[in-house]
Protein backbone atom coordinates (compact mmCIF):
# COMPACT_ATOMS: atom_id res chain seq x y z
CA UNK A 1 0.00 0.00 0.00
CA UNK A 2 1.32 3.38 -1.10
CA UNK A 3 1.34 5.67 1.70
CA UNK A 4 0.23 9.13 0.84
CA UNK A 5 -0.02 12.38 2.82
CA UNK A 6 -2.84 13.18 1.78
CA UNK A 7 -5.40 13.10 4.45
CA UNK A 8 -7.93 10.54 3.69
CA UNK A 9 -10.82 12.11 5.37
CA UNK A 10 -11.07 16.31 4.77
CA UNK A 11 -14.02 17.93 6.03
CA UNK A 12 -14.86 21.11 5.86
CA UNK A 13 -17.56 23.29 7.41
CA UNK A 14 -20.03 20.05 6.96
CA UNK A 15 -23.46 21.03 7.62
CA UNK A 16 -26.77 18.26 8.17
CA UNK A 17 -29.78 19.11 9.24
CA UNK A 18 -32.81 17.30 9.75
CA UNK A 19 -35.72 19.27 9.95
CA UNK A 20 -35.46 21.71 13.07
CA UNK A 21 -32.47 19.71 14.37
CA UNK A 22 -28.53 21.06 13.23
CA UNK A 23 -27.16 17.04 13.65
CA UNK A 24 -23.71 18.82 12.26
CA UNK A 25 -23.23 22.73 12.50
CA UNK A 26 -20.22 23.40 10.60
CA UNK A 27 -17.82 20.76 10.87
CA UNK A 28 -13.99 20.78 10.00
CA UNK A 29 -11.47 18.21 10.62
CA UNK A 30 -8.83 15.72 9.22
CA UNK A 31 -7.71 12.10 9.41
CA UNK A 32 -4.14 11.72 8.62
CA UNK A 33 -3.33 8.08 6.87
CA UNK A 34 -2.15 5.65 8.92
CA UNK A 35 -3.45 7.02 12.01
CA UNK A 36 -6.17 5.57 15.05
CA UNK A 37 -8.12 9.06 14.87
CA UNK A 38 -10.93 9.12 17.91
CA UNK A 39 -13.75 10.52 16.84
CA UNK A 40 -15.52 11.57 20.76
CA UNK A 41 -18.62 13.33 21.70
CA UNK A 42 -22.07 12.76 23.98
CA UNK A 43 -24.77 10.71 22.25
CA UNK A 44 -26.60 13.08 19.42
CA UNK A 45 -23.44 14.75 18.73
CA UNK A 46 -23.53 13.87 15.67
CA UNK A 47 -20.62 11.20 15.04
CA UNK A 48 -22.75 8.84 13.23
CA UNK A 49 -24.27 11.63 11.20
CA UNK A 50 -20.77 12.41 10.43
CA UNK A 51 -19.57 8.79 9.16
CA UNK A 52 -23.33 8.52 7.27
CA UNK A 53 -22.30 12.00 5.21
CA UNK A 54 -18.82 10.58 4.94
CA UNK A 55 -19.70 7.61 2.88
CA UNK A 56 -22.93 9.02 0.98
CA UNK A 57 -25.24 7.35 2.40
CA UNK A 58 -26.83 10.89 3.45
CA UNK A 59 -26.60 13.82 1.85
CA UNK A 60 -24.70 17.06 3.21
CA UNK A 61 -27.27 20.11 3.96
CA UNK A 62 -23.75 22.54 3.32
CA UNK A 63 -20.39 22.29 3.71
CA UNK A 64 -18.08 20.23 1.10
CA UNK A 65 -15.05 17.56 2.10
CA UNK A 66 -13.33 14.23 0.46
CA UNK A 67 -12.84 10.81 1.10
CA UNK A 68 -9.48 8.90 0.23
CA UNK A 69 -9.20 12.29 -1.91
CA UNK A 70 -12.71 11.78 -3.67
CA UNK A 71 -15.63 13.73 -3.19
CA UNK A 72 -17.68 12.38 -0.20
CA UNK A 73 -20.04 9.64 -1.29
CA UNK A 74 -17.45 8.24 -4.30
CA UNK A 75 -17.99 4.88 -5.69
CA UNK A 76 -14.34 3.54 -6.55
CA UNK A 77 -13.56 5.69 -2.61
CA UNK A 78 -15.81 3.42 -1.22
CA UNK A 79 -14.05 0.70 -2.48
CA UNK A 80 -11.46 1.27 -0.13
CA UNK A 81 -13.24 1.68 2.98
CA UNK A 82 -14.57 -0.82 5.37
CA UNK A 83 -17.06 0.44 7.40
CA UNK A 84 -18.65 -0.90 10.88
CA UNK A 85 -22.33 1.02 11.34
CA UNK A 86 -23.77 1.36 14.71
CA UNK A 87 -27.11 0.42 13.98
CA UNK A 88 -26.68 -3.02 11.79
CA UNK A 89 -27.79 -6.28 10.71
CA UNK A 90 -26.26 -8.82 8.44
CA UNK A 91 -29.03 -10.45 6.48
CA UNK A 92 -30.13 -12.94 8.75
CA UNK A 93 -30.57 -16.28 6.41
CA UNK A 94 -26.93 -15.65 5.59
CA UNK A 95 -24.16 -18.24 7.40
CA UNK A 96 -21.12 -15.69 8.59
CA UNK A 97 -19.15 -16.80 5.92
CA UNK A 98 -21.43 -16.06 3.24
CA UNK A 99 -21.33 -12.15 4.58
CA UNK A 100 -17.79 -12.12 3.76
CA UNK A 101 -18.43 -13.81 0.15
CA UNK A 102 -21.11 -11.18 -0.53
CA UNK A 103 -18.81 -8.04 0.59
CA UNK A 104 -15.99 -9.49 -1.29
CA UNK A 105 -17.84 -9.86 -4.29
CA UNK A 106 -19.19 -6.07 -3.52
CA UNK A 107 -15.49 -4.83 -3.45
CA UNK A 108 -14.52 -6.74 -6.25
CA UNK A 109 -12.42 -8.81 -4.09
CA UNK A 110 -10.27 -11.84 -6.39
CA UNK A 111 -11.03 -15.01 -5.98
CA UNK A 112 -8.09 -16.73 -5.22
CA UNK A 113 -7.32 -17.73 -1.60
CA UNK A 114 -10.96 -16.31 -0.96
CA UNK A 115 -11.90 -18.94 1.31
CA UNK A 116 -8.78 -18.99 3.16
CA UNK A 117 -8.81 -15.15 3.76
CA UNK A 118 -12.54 -15.66 4.88
CA UNK A 119 -11.16 -18.30 7.26
CA UNK A 120 -8.79 -15.15 8.53
CA UNK A 121 -11.25 -12.72 8.79
CA UNK A 122 -12.84 -14.91 11.44
CA UNK A 123 -10.27 -15.94 13.51
CA UNK A 124 -8.76 -12.47 13.80
CA UNK A 125 -12.57 -11.85 15.10
CA UNK A 126 -12.86 -14.87 16.80
CA UNK A 127 -15.43 -16.50 14.97
CA UNK A 128 -13.41 -19.16 13.11
CA UNK A 129 -15.87 -22.07 15.02
CA UNK A 130 -19.27 -19.87 13.43
CA UNK A 131 -17.93 -20.15 9.78
CA UNK A 132 -21.31 -21.93 9.17
CA UNK A 133 -23.66 -20.50 11.15
CA UNK A 134 -26.26 -18.58 10.26
CA UNK A 135 -26.53 -14.83 11.45
CA UNK A 136 -29.77 -14.83 12.92
CA UNK A 137 -28.54 -17.80 15.23
CA UNK A 138 -25.87 -14.81 16.62
CA UNK A 139 -25.55 -12.74 19.68
CA UNK A 140 -25.21 -8.94 19.17
CA UNK A 141 -21.62 -9.02 20.08
CA UNK A 142 -21.03 -12.06 17.84
CA UNK A 143 -22.56 -9.90 15.14
CA UNK A 144 -20.53 -6.63 16.00
CA UNK A 145 -17.53 -8.91 15.91
CA UNK A 146 -18.74 -10.16 11.95
CA UNK A 147 -19.28 -6.54 11.41
CA UNK A 148 -15.30 -6.15 12.24
CA UNK A 149 -14.30 -9.04 10.37
CA UNK A 150 -16.36 -7.32 7.56
CA UNK A 151 -14.91 -3.79 7.68
CA UNK A 152 -11.65 -5.73 7.66
CA UNK A 153 -12.28 -7.53 4.57
CA UNK A 154 -9.47 -6.73 1.82
CA UNK A 155 -7.41 -4.61 3.67
CA UNK A 156 -8.99 -1.07 2.95
CA UNK A 157 -6.84 2.34 3.51
CA UNK A 158 -9.74 3.34 5.63
CA UNK A 159 -11.79 1.97 8.15
CA UNK A 160 -14.65 3.64 9.76
CA UNK A 161 -16.12 1.80 13.41
CA UNK A 162 -19.15 3.60 15.31
CA UNK A 163 -19.14 2.08 18.15
CA UNK A 164 -17.94 -1.04 17.19
CA UNK A 165 -17.48 -2.27 21.18
CA UNK A 166 -20.96 -0.78 22.33
CA UNK A 167 -22.20 -4.89 22.28
CA UNK A 168 -18.64 -6.61 23.48
CA UNK A 169 -17.95 -7.92 26.71
CA UNK A 170 -14.29 -6.78 28.29
CA UNK A 171 -12.15 -9.37 26.50
CA UNK A 172 -13.91 -8.08 22.77
CA UNK A 173 -12.59 -4.90 23.64
CA UNK A 174 -9.53 -5.73 24.02
CA UNK A 175 -8.96 -8.15 20.66
CA UNK A 176 -10.31 -4.64 18.74
CA UNK A 177 -7.94 -2.84 20.20
CA UNK A 178 -5.42 -5.24 19.39
CA UNK A 179 -6.80 -5.79 15.95
CA UNK A 180 -7.00 -1.85 15.37
CA UNK A 181 -3.04 -1.92 15.87
CA UNK A 182 -2.59 -4.20 13.71
CA UNK A 183 -4.45 -2.52 11.10
CA UNK A 184 -2.80 0.63 11.60
CA UNK A 185 0.73 -1.52 11.37
CA UNK A 186 -0.42 -2.44 8.08
CA UNK A 187 -1.05 1.23 6.94
CA UNK A 188 -4.71 1.96 7.21
CA UNK A 189 -6.17 4.47 8.77
CA UNK A 190 -8.89 4.26 11.50
CA UNK A 191 -11.82 6.42 12.08
CA UNK A 192 -13.13 5.09 15.57
CA UNK A 193 -16.34 7.04 16.88
CA UNK A 194 -16.94 6.39 20.19
CA UNK A 195 -18.19 7.89 23.43
CA UNK A 196 -16.12 5.75 25.54
CA UNK A 197 -13.29 7.52 26.78
CA UNK A 198 -10.66 4.95 28.03
CA UNK A 199 -11.54 3.26 24.86
CA UNK A 200 -10.11 6.12 22.88
CA UNK A 201 -7.34 7.28 25.02
CA UNK A 202 -5.87 3.74 25.11
CA UNK A 203 -5.39 3.20 21.12
CA UNK A 204 -6.16 6.80 19.49
CA UNK A 205 -3.04 8.36 18.13
CA UNK A 206 -5.08 11.62 17.70
CA UNK A 207 -9.07 12.89 18.75
CA UNK A 208 -11.45 15.01 18.13
CA UNK A 209 -14.15 16.10 20.26
CA UNK A 210 -17.30 16.70 18.96
CA UNK A 211 -20.30 18.77 20.27
CA UNK A 212 -23.64 19.61 19.00
CA UNK A 213 -22.40 19.14 15.85
CA UNK A 214 -19.06 20.69 16.04
CA UNK A 215 -15.45 20.02 16.74
CA UNK A 216 -14.55 21.79 19.72
CA UNK A 217 -11.10 20.41 19.91
CA UNK A 218 -8.69 18.29 17.70
CA UNK A 219 -5.24 17.40 18.24
CA UNK A 220 -2.93 14.79 19.99
CA UNK A 221 -4.02 13.35 22.90
CA UNK A 222 -1.69 15.34 25.11
CA UNK A 223 -2.59 18.36 23.58
CA UNK A 224 -6.55 17.47 23.71
CA UNK A 225 -6.20 16.08 27.44
CA UNK A 226 -4.91 19.20 28.15
CA UNK A 227 -1.08 20.05 30.11
CA UNK A 228 0.64 18.45 32.75
CA UNK A 229 -0.72 19.97 36.18
CA UNK A 230 0.92 19.69 39.57
CA UNK A 231 -1.92 20.61 41.73
CA UNK A 232 -0.60 21.41 45.71
CA UNK A 233 -3.40 21.75 48.27
CA UNK A 234 -2.98 23.87 50.89
CA UNK A 235 -3.48 26.85 53.42
CA UNK A 236 -4.41 30.12 51.09
CA UNK A 237 -1.50 31.97 50.07
CA UNK A 238 -0.99 36.03 50.62
CA UNK A 239 -0.48 37.81 47.22
CA UNK A 240 3.07 38.64 48.02
CA UNK A 241 3.51 34.68 48.86
CA UNK A 242 1.75 33.91 45.54
CA UNK A 243 4.09 36.58 43.54
CA UNK A 244 7.26 34.91 44.79
CA UNK A 245 6.15 31.80 43.56
CA UNK A 246 6.29 32.79 39.52
CA UNK A 247 9.92 31.33 39.19
CA UNK A 248 7.77 28.01 39.09
CA UNK A 249 5.89 28.84 35.95
CA UNK A 250 2.21 29.97 35.07
CA UNK A 251 -0.30 29.48 38.23
CA UNK A 252 -4.02 29.51 39.00
CA UNK A 253 -5.69 29.51 42.24
CA UNK A 254 -8.48 27.12 42.03
CA UNK A 255 -10.61 27.18 45.90
CA UNK A 256 -8.35 25.14 48.10
CA UNK A 257 -5.55 24.50 45.09
CA UNK A 258 -2.81 26.07 43.56
CA UNK A 259 -2.19 25.06 40.21
CA UNK A 260 1.13 25.39 38.29
CA UNK A 261 1.16 24.48 34.66
CA UNK A 262 4.08 22.26 33.17
CA UNK A 263 5.94 22.10 36.12
CA UNK A 264 8.75 19.47 35.78
CA UNK A 265 8.40 16.67 38.03
CA UNK A 266 12.20 17.36 39.57
CA UNK A 267 11.23 20.51 40.55
CA UNK A 268 8.10 19.68 42.74
CA UNK A 269 10.42 19.06 45.73
CA UNK A 270 11.80 22.71 45.22
CA UNK A 271 8.39 23.85 45.33
CA UNK A 272 7.18 22.32 48.21
CA UNK A 273 10.46 23.94 49.93
CA UNK A 274 9.52 27.21 48.73
CA UNK A 275 5.92 26.75 50.11
CA UNK A 276 7.44 25.74 53.57
CA UNK A 277 9.69 28.70 53.48
CA UNK A 278 6.62 31.13 52.99
CA UNK A 279 4.68 29.16 56.36
CA UNK A 280 2.07 27.27 54.15
CA UNK A 281 0.85 24.10 55.43
CA UNK A 282 0.37 21.66 52.60
CA UNK A 283 -2.00 18.89 52.41
CA UNK A 284 -1.64 17.20 49.62
CA UNK A 285 0.81 17.69 45.76
CA UNK A 286 -0.44 15.73 42.96
CA UNK A 287 1.12 16.12 39.86
CA UNK A 288 -0.80 14.38 36.54
CA UNK A 289 -2.28 15.14 33.50
CA UNK A 290 -5.59 16.59 33.76
CA UNK A 291 -7.94 13.11 33.03
CA UNK A 292 -9.67 12.77 29.55
CA UNK A 293 -13.11 12.46 31.32
CA UNK A 294 -12.65 16.18 33.23
CA UNK A 295 -11.47 17.86 29.90
CA UNK A 296 -14.47 16.28 28.07
CA UNK A 297 -17.22 17.41 30.06
CA UNK A 298 -15.05 21.39 30.12
CA UNK A 299 -15.11 21.09 26.40
CA UNK A 300 -19.06 19.40 25.97
CA UNK A 301 -20.18 22.65 28.60
CA UNK A 302 -20.42 20.76 31.48
CA UNK A 303 -18.72 22.23 34.99
CA UNK A 304 -16.95 19.41 36.04
CA UNK A 305 -17.82 17.99 39.11
CA UNK A 306 -16.55 19.30 42.29
CA UNK A 307 -13.24 17.60 43.84
CA UNK A 308 -13.87 16.09 47.16
CA UNK A 309 -12.56 18.61 49.71
CA UNK B 1 -26.59 -5.95 -9.72
CA UNK B 2 -25.88 -9.68 -10.87
CA UNK B 3 -24.68 -10.17 -7.15
CA UNK B 4 -27.45 -8.47 -5.10
CA UNK B 5 -29.95 -10.46 -7.92
CA UNK B 6 -28.39 -13.88 -7.04
CA UNK B 7 -28.66 -12.72 -3.52
CA UNK B 8 -32.36 -12.17 -3.73
CA UNK B 9 -32.93 -15.62 -5.51
CA UNK B 10 -30.68 -17.34 -2.96
CA UNK B 11 -32.81 -15.59 -0.21
CA UNK B 12 -36.18 -17.12 -1.60
CA UNK B 13 -34.87 -20.52 -1.68
CA UNK B 14 -32.97 -20.34 2.00
CA UNK B 15 -36.01 -18.88 3.86
CA UNK B 16 -38.32 -21.88 2.05
CA UNK B 17 -40.48 -18.91 0.11
CA UNK B 18 -39.33 -20.69 -3.27
CA UNK B 19 -40.53 -24.45 -1.71
CA UNK B 20 -44.05 -23.24 -0.41
CA UNK B 21 -44.57 -21.53 -3.67
CA UNK B 22 -43.44 -24.70 -5.73
CA UNK B 23 -45.56 -26.54 -3.24
CA UNK B 24 -48.41 -24.56 -3.10
CA UNK B 25 -48.41 -24.52 -7.41
CA UNK B 26 -48.14 -28.25 -7.31
CA UNK B 27 -51.33 -28.46 -5.03
CA UNK B 28 -53.10 -25.95 -7.05
CA UNK B 29 -52.76 -28.12 -10.53
CA UNK B 30 -52.99 -30.94 -9.25
CA UNK B 31 -56.70 -30.20 -7.74
CA UNK B 32 -57.41 -28.70 -11.22
CA UNK B 33 -56.35 -31.30 -12.95
CA UNK B 34 -58.36 -33.80 -11.08
CA UNK B 35 -61.83 -31.40 -11.04
CA UNK B 36 -61.24 -30.91 -14.53
CA UNK B 37 -61.10 -34.61 -15.59
CA UNK B 38 -64.45 -35.51 -13.61
CA UNK B 39 -66.34 -32.79 -15.12
CA UNK B 40 -65.15 -33.83 -18.03
CA UNK B 41 -65.67 -37.48 -17.62
CA UNK B 42 -69.02 -37.00 -16.52
CA UNK B 43 -70.05 -34.56 -19.38
CA UNK B 44 -68.59 -37.10 -21.77
CA UNK B 45 -70.79 -40.18 -20.51
CA UNK B 46 -73.77 -37.64 -20.18
CA UNK B 47 -73.30 -37.31 -24.25
CA UNK B 48 -72.30 -33.61 -24.02
CA UNK B 49 -71.07 -31.77 -27.29
CA UNK B 50 -67.38 -31.96 -27.76
CA UNK B 51 -67.41 -28.55 -28.57
CA UNK B 52 -69.63 -27.53 -25.37
CA UNK B 53 -66.68 -29.30 -23.57
CA UNK B 54 -64.19 -27.48 -25.26
CA UNK B 55 -65.96 -24.35 -24.37
CA UNK B 56 -66.79 -25.16 -20.98
CA UNK B 57 -63.24 -26.04 -20.19
CA UNK B 58 -61.81 -22.98 -22.11
CA UNK B 59 -63.97 -21.23 -19.36
CA UNK B 60 -62.83 -23.10 -16.58
CA UNK B 61 -59.12 -21.88 -17.28
CA UNK B 62 -60.49 -18.66 -17.26
CA UNK B 63 -61.45 -19.01 -14.17
CA UNK B 64 -58.07 -20.63 -12.97
CA UNK B 65 -56.35 -18.14 -14.27
CA UNK B 66 -58.14 -15.48 -12.84
CA UNK B 67 -57.87 -16.42 -9.41
CA UNK B 68 -54.40 -17.33 -9.90
CA UNK B 69 -53.94 -13.51 -11.51
CA UNK B 70 -54.51 -12.55 -7.75
CA UNK B 71 -52.69 -15.08 -6.11
CA UNK B 72 -49.90 -13.87 -8.46
CA UNK B 73 -49.86 -10.12 -7.71
CA UNK B 74 -50.26 -10.95 -4.10
CA UNK B 75 -46.89 -12.88 -4.19
CA UNK B 76 -45.59 -10.25 -6.46
CA UNK B 77 -46.66 -8.16 -3.95
CA UNK B 78 -45.47 -9.32 -1.12
CA UNK B 79 -41.87 -10.49 -2.60
CA UNK B 80 -41.38 -7.25 -3.74
CA UNK B 81 -42.66 -4.70 -0.96
CA UNK B 82 -40.65 -5.85 1.61
CA UNK B 83 -37.23 -6.08 -0.61
CA UNK B 84 -36.14 -2.86 -0.18
CA UNK B 85 -37.90 -1.63 3.02
CA UNK B 86 -36.73 -4.27 5.55
CA UNK B 87 -33.22 -3.66 4.38
CA UNK B 88 -33.74 0.33 4.97
CA UNK B 89 -35.55 -0.60 8.45
CA UNK B 90 -33.40 -2.93 9.81
CA UNK B 91 -30.12 -1.61 8.82
CA UNK B 92 -29.07 -4.24 6.29
CA UNK B 93 -28.78 -1.51 3.44
CA UNK B 94 -26.15 0.31 5.85
CA UNK B 95 -23.59 -2.03 5.41
CA UNK B 96 -24.90 -2.99 1.90
CA UNK B 97 -24.67 0.80 0.53
CA UNK B 98 -21.71 2.21 2.16
CA UNK B 99 -19.77 -0.55 -0.53
CA UNK B 100 -19.12 0.66 -4.08
CA UNK B 101 -22.49 -0.31 -4.86
CA UNK B 102 -25.06 1.77 -6.83
CA UNK B 103 -28.49 2.34 -5.47
CA UNK B 104 -29.61 1.73 -8.87
CA UNK B 105 -27.83 -1.53 -9.49
CA UNK B 106 -28.84 -2.52 -5.79
CA UNK B 107 -32.65 -1.54 -7.16
CA UNK B 108 -32.16 -3.64 -10.28
CA UNK B 109 -30.54 -6.63 -8.62
CA UNK B 110 -33.68 -6.95 -6.45
CA UNK B 111 -35.67 -6.62 -8.95
CA UNK B 112 -34.08 -9.27 -11.48
CA UNK B 113 -34.00 -11.64 -8.80
CA UNK B 114 -37.50 -11.39 -7.79
CA UNK B 115 -38.42 -11.32 -11.24
CA UNK B 116 -36.80 -14.64 -11.83
CA UNK B 117 -38.63 -16.12 -8.82
CA UNK B 118 -41.89 -14.65 -9.58
CA UNK B 119 -42.17 -15.69 -13.46
CA UNK B 120 -40.43 -19.03 -12.11
CA UNK B 121 -43.67 -19.72 -10.35
CA UNK B 122 -45.94 -18.04 -12.18
CA UNK B 123 -45.07 -18.85 -15.36
CA UNK B 124 -44.39 -22.53 -14.23
CA UNK B 125 -47.43 -23.11 -12.55
CA UNK B 126 -49.68 -21.62 -15.50
CA UNK B 127 -47.31 -23.55 -17.90
CA UNK B 128 -48.23 -26.54 -15.64
CA UNK B 129 -52.06 -25.79 -15.27
CA UNK B 130 -52.16 -25.57 -18.78
CA UNK B 131 -50.93 -28.89 -20.14
CA UNK B 132 -52.40 -31.15 -17.26
CA UNK B 133 -56.14 -29.97 -18.03
CA UNK B 134 -54.90 -30.31 -22.13
CA UNK B 135 -54.09 -34.15 -20.95
CA UNK B 136 -57.16 -34.77 -19.26
CA UNK B 137 -59.62 -32.84 -21.40
CA UNK B 138 -58.37 -32.79 -24.64
CA UNK B 139 -58.49 -28.76 -24.79
CA UNK B 140 -55.43 -26.91 -25.30
CA UNK B 141 -55.82 -23.02 -26.07
CA UNK B 142 -54.75 -21.92 -29.65
CA UNK B 143 -51.73 -20.11 -28.05
CA UNK B 144 -49.78 -21.34 -25.09
CA UNK B 145 -46.94 -18.79 -24.35
CA UNK B 146 -49.58 -16.24 -24.86
CA UNK B 147 -50.88 -16.36 -21.81
CA UNK B 148 -48.12 -17.12 -19.43
CA UNK B 149 -46.16 -14.19 -20.67
CA UNK B 150 -49.23 -11.95 -19.79
CA UNK B 151 -49.53 -13.59 -16.73
CA UNK B 152 -45.95 -13.22 -15.85
CA UNK B 153 -46.22 -9.40 -17.41
CA UNK B 154 -49.13 -8.80 -14.78
CA UNK B 155 -46.83 -9.97 -11.84
CA UNK B 156 -44.00 -8.01 -13.14
CA UNK B 157 -45.70 -4.41 -13.56
CA UNK B 158 -47.13 -5.42 -9.72
CA UNK B 159 -43.49 -6.18 -8.86
CA UNK B 160 -42.21 -3.19 -10.13
CA UNK B 161 -45.13 -0.90 -8.58
CA UNK B 162 -44.52 -2.84 -4.95
CA UNK B 163 -40.75 -1.69 -5.50
CA UNK B 164 -41.51 1.75 -6.05
CA UNK B 165 -43.42 1.27 -2.80
CA UNK B 166 -40.83 -0.31 -0.77
CA UNK B 167 -38.24 2.84 -1.41
CA UNK B 168 -40.60 5.11 0.79
CA UNK B 169 -43.37 2.80 2.63
CA UNK B 170 -42.68 0.36 5.33
CA UNK B 171 -43.31 -3.30 4.51
CA UNK B 172 -46.44 -3.97 5.16
CA UNK B 173 -48.13 -0.87 4.09
CA UNK B 174 -46.61 -1.18 0.43
CA UNK B 175 -47.63 -4.42 0.05
CA UNK B 176 -51.44 -3.63 1.06
CA UNK B 177 -51.38 -0.59 -1.44
CA UNK B 178 -49.83 -2.79 -4.65
CA UNK B 179 -52.93 -5.22 -3.51
CA UNK B 180 -55.48 -2.68 -3.70
CA UNK B 181 -53.83 -0.87 -6.69
CA UNK B 182 -54.10 -4.37 -8.42
CA UNK B 183 -57.74 -4.53 -7.62
CA UNK B 184 -58.89 -1.36 -8.53
CA UNK B 185 -57.11 -1.73 -12.02
CA UNK B 186 -58.96 -4.84 -12.31
CA UNK B 187 -62.19 -2.45 -10.96
CA UNK B 188 -61.97 -0.03 -13.45
CA UNK B 189 -61.01 -2.19 -16.43
CA UNK B 190 -64.86 -4.08 -15.42
CA UNK B 191 -66.47 -0.91 -15.02
CA UNK B 192 -65.02 0.30 -18.64
CA UNK B 193 -66.39 -3.29 -20.28
CA UNK B 194 -70.10 -2.66 -18.21
CA UNK B 195 -69.97 0.84 -20.32
CA UNK B 196 -69.12 -0.21 -23.90
CA UNK B 197 -72.14 -2.78 -23.11
CA UNK B 198 -74.72 0.30 -21.86
CA UNK B 199 -72.95 2.88 -24.68
CA UNK B 200 -73.81 0.60 -27.29
CA UNK B 201 -77.90 1.04 -26.12
CA UNK B 202 -77.12 4.48 -24.81
CA UNK B 203 -75.28 6.49 -26.86
CA UNK B 204 -73.45 9.41 -24.61
CA UNK B 205 -73.48 7.75 -21.61
CA UNK B 206 -69.46 7.14 -21.67
CA UNK B 207 -67.79 5.14 -19.34
CA UNK B 208 -64.49 3.40 -21.22
CA UNK B 209 -62.47 6.51 -19.97
CA UNK B 210 -62.67 5.00 -16.48
CA UNK B 211 -61.21 1.55 -18.03
CA UNK B 212 -59.09 3.78 -20.46
CA UNK B 213 -57.51 5.66 -17.17
CA UNK B 214 -56.76 2.48 -15.25
CA UNK B 215 -55.15 0.89 -17.81
CA UNK B 216 -52.81 3.82 -18.16
CA UNK B 217 -51.71 4.25 -14.46
CA UNK B 218 -51.50 0.23 -13.72
CA UNK B 219 -51.72 -2.19 -16.99
CA UNK B 220 -52.21 -5.24 -14.92
CA UNK B 221 -56.05 -4.90 -16.66
CA UNK B 222 -55.01 -4.40 -20.00
CA UNK B 223 -52.80 -7.32 -19.40
CA UNK B 224 -55.34 -9.89 -18.32
CA UNK B 225 -57.04 -9.32 -21.12
CA UNK B 226 -54.27 -11.26 -23.18
CA UNK B 227 -54.34 -13.47 -20.40
CA UNK B 228 -58.29 -14.39 -21.42
CA UNK B 229 -58.04 -13.98 -24.93
CA UNK B 230 -54.98 -16.35 -24.93
CA UNK B 231 -57.01 -19.15 -23.41
CA UNK B 232 -60.60 -19.01 -25.51
CA UNK B 233 -61.11 -21.13 -28.66
CA UNK B 234 -60.77 -19.30 -31.90
CA UNK B 235 -65.00 -20.36 -32.55
CA UNK B 236 -65.89 -18.77 -29.24
CA UNK B 237 -63.87 -15.27 -29.75
CA UNK B 238 -65.53 -15.45 -33.36
CA UNK B 239 -69.17 -16.05 -32.26
CA UNK B 240 -69.17 -13.51 -29.51
CA UNK B 241 -67.06 -10.74 -30.52
CA UNK B 242 -69.08 -7.60 -31.34
CA UNK B 243 -72.59 -8.95 -29.19
CA UNK B 244 -72.78 -6.19 -26.46
CA UNK B 245 -72.75 -8.52 -23.51
CA UNK B 246 -70.78 -11.02 -24.16
CA UNK B 247 -67.94 -7.50 -24.67
CA UNK B 248 -69.44 -6.43 -21.27
CA UNK B 249 -67.85 -10.00 -19.83
CA UNK B 250 -64.66 -9.37 -17.94
CA UNK B 251 -63.89 -12.94 -18.76
CA UNK B 252 -64.07 -12.45 -22.14
CA UNK B 253 -61.42 -10.63 -24.62
CA UNK B 254 -62.82 -10.22 -27.98
CA UNK B 255 -59.41 -9.27 -28.88
CA UNK B 256 -55.80 -9.63 -28.02
CA UNK B 257 -54.10 -6.04 -26.14
CA UNK B 258 -52.95 -3.47 -28.58
CA UNK B 259 -49.57 -2.89 -29.56
CA UNK B 260 -49.99 0.32 -28.35
CA UNK B 261 -51.12 -0.63 -24.86
CA UNK B 262 -48.24 -3.19 -24.70
CA UNK B 263 -45.65 -0.74 -25.77
CA UNK B 264 -47.16 1.94 -22.81
CA UNK B 265 -46.93 -1.18 -20.20
CA UNK B 266 -43.36 -1.45 -21.24
CA UNK B 267 -42.56 1.96 -21.31
CA UNK B 268 -45.05 2.00 -17.96
CA UNK B 269 -42.58 -0.72 -16.31
CA UNK B 270 -39.35 1.49 -17.18
CA UNK B 271 -40.93 4.53 -16.04
CA UNK B 272 -41.66 3.45 -12.75
CA UNK B 273 -38.50 1.51 -12.31
CA UNK B 274 -36.87 5.09 -12.95
CA UNK B 275 -39.07 6.88 -10.62
CA UNK B 276 -38.24 3.97 -7.84
CA UNK B 277 -34.05 4.72 -8.83
CA UNK B 278 -34.84 7.94 -8.28
CA UNK B 279 -36.61 7.90 -5.63
CA UNK B 280 -34.16 5.07 -3.71
CA UNK B 281 -31.33 7.58 -4.81
CA UNK B 282 -32.72 10.67 -2.68
CA UNK B 283 -33.40 8.41 0.50
CA UNK B 284 -31.44 9.54 3.44
CA UNK B 285 -30.41 6.48 5.54
N1 LIG C 1 -32.55 10.31 10.36
C1 LIG C 1 -32.65 11.31 11.24
N2 LIG C 1 -33.75 12.07 11.30
C2 LIG C 1 -33.85 13.07 12.18
N3 LIG C 1 -32.90 13.42 13.06
C3 LIG C 1 -31.78 12.70 13.06
C4 LIG C 1 -31.59 11.62 12.16
N4 LIG C 1 -30.37 11.10 12.38
C5 LIG C 1 -29.83 11.81 13.37
N5 LIG C 1 -30.66 12.78 13.77
C6 LIG C 1 -30.38 13.78 14.83
O1 LIG C 1 -29.10 14.29 14.63
C7 LIG C 1 -28.43 14.45 15.86
C8 LIG C 1 -27.11 13.71 15.82
O2 LIG C 1 -27.34 12.33 15.79
P1 LIG C 1 -26.20 11.25 15.65
O3 LIG C 1 -26.84 9.94 15.44
O4 LIG C 1 -25.23 11.69 14.63
O5 LIG C 1 -25.52 11.28 17.09
P2 LIG C 1 -24.30 10.42 17.66
O6 LIG C 1 -23.23 11.39 17.97
O7 LIG C 1 -23.97 9.31 16.75
O8 LIG C 1 -24.92 9.88 19.02
P3 LIG C 1 -24.73 8.46 19.77
O9 LIG C 1 -23.53 8.58 20.64
O10 LIG C 1 -25.96 8.38 20.59
O11 LIG C 1 -24.65 7.41 18.74
C9 LIG C 1 -29.38 13.98 16.94
O12 LIG C 1 -30.01 15.11 17.49
C10 LIG C 1 -30.38 13.14 16.19
O13 LIG C 1 -31.63 13.24 16.80
MG1 LIG D 1 -24.00 7.32 16.89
Amino acid sequence: MTRSTEPVIDVTDLRKRYGRVDALAGLTMAVQPGEIFGFLGPNGAGKTTTVKLLLGLARPSGGRGTLLGEPLGDREARRRVGYLPELFRFQPWLRAREVLALHADLIGLPGADRARRFEDSLGLVGLADRAGSAVGTFSKGMQQRLGLGVALLGEPALVILDEPTSALDPIGRIDVRAILRTARERGAAIFLNSHLLSEVEQVCDRVAIVDRGRVVAEGTLAAVLGAQETRVRCEAVDPAGLASLAAFGPLRVEGRELVFVDLLEPRVPDLVAALVDLGVRIQAVVSGRESLERRFLELVGHPPPEAPT
Amino acid sequence: MITIARLTIGEAARRRILWVLVILAAIAVGITGWGVDRLVTLARENGTAEFQIQFGVSQILIFIAFQFTFVLAMTAAFLGSPAIASDLESGIALALLARPLRRTSYLLGRWLGLAVVLVAYGGGSALLAILVVGRVSGYTPPSVLMPIVYLSAEGLVVLTLSLLLSTRLPPIGAGAIAVVAFGLSWMAGAIERVGLAITASNPGVNLEIVGQVGRALLPTDGLWRGVVYGLEPGIVIAAASGQPLAEANPFFAASPPTVGFLAWAVTWVLLVTLLAAFSLRRREL
